[in-house]
């Protein structure tokens, strides 16, 4: 079944558990195992967290991330298409971005592996981003698909 | 998230209650290292994660800062109690080569 929406929240990191589970709660209707339930909360979560810390590094509640969630069937499988959106500094080399381990800010105690973590526990992940312009991260996952041998399990909706 | 702590055998349990995100990390540190320096006399450090329901790499760097904080005083620092979720993120990280989970 397709869906379809679209979140605008301000960047501030008190919103972070509430588009994680927005999100989540969005992606219930295509009957995701716990494990997928929590990989996307996860990913989300990294997403959100980069936009507040580094697209925009202040605490402004005028700055804005925008989330767009699209649910739909592909081969046989619950697909959810999220895009994470921000208007802040852009990144200067998005390859090194994404290295494992790599952060502009060692001294915060960041670990560097948030896109590694958005790559890994998402099927599709890709990055753009323009210096001063923002950035926007996209990532899918398929539901029900089981993979490694983990065992479909039902949400607690 | 809420951290308690108690000693039993010179060994200090660390009990973590909640989320680890960026949010709640830093009120998180604060309380901890607080703890930490409380029981630096202790000869080991247990992190119990059973009661973490949600974590992201902000807890890679969070347990990275607690383990660096408990070698000061020369503790060596394991992990229990593992969500399969907060598994995944750690085992991912490399975290256990530091921190081993027990």
């Amino acid at each position: 079944m397709e869906n379809y929406m679209k979140l605008e929240i301000a960047a501030i990191s008190e919103n972070e558990s509430f588009a994680r589970s927005a999100v989540a709660a969005f992606a219930l209707s295509l009957n995701p195992t716990l494990n997928d339930l929590s990989d996307i909360k996860t990913a989300v979560s990294e997403a959100v967290t980069n936009c507040v810390v580094h697209a925009y590094g202040s605490k402004s509640a005028r700055d804005k991330i925008t989330i767009e969630c699209r649910t739909k069937e592909e081969d046989g499988f619950g697909v959810i298409h999220i895009t994470v959106t921000d208007s802040g500094c852009g990144i200067d080399d998005v390859e090194q971005a994404t290295a494992p381990f790599y952060t502009t800010l060692p001294s915060e105690e960041r670990s560097g592996m948030g896109f590694t973590i958005m790559q890994t526990f998402m099927d599709e992940f890709s990055v753009r981003s323009a210096k001063n312009e923002g950035t926007q991260v996209c990532m899918s996952k398929r539901i029900g698909w089981v993979k490694n041998g983990e065992i479909r399990e039902l949400a607690d909706a | 998230m809420q951290i308690k702590a108690m000693t039993n055998n010179n060994i200090v349990y660390m009990t973590l209650q909640g989320e680890i995100d960026e949010h709640s990390a830093e009120r998180a540190r604060r309380e901890a290292d607080r703890l930490i320096d409380e029981y630096a006399a202790a000869e080991s450090a247990v992190i119990d994660l059973s009661g973490v329901s949600f974590m992201d790499s902000t807890g890679i760097g969070f347990l990275i800062g607690r383990y660096k904080r408990f070698r000061r005083f020369g503790i060596p620092v394991y992990v229990t109690n593992l969500t399969q979720s907060t598994d995944k993120i750690l085992e991912m990280s490399g975290v256990y080569t530091l921190i081993p989970k027990i």
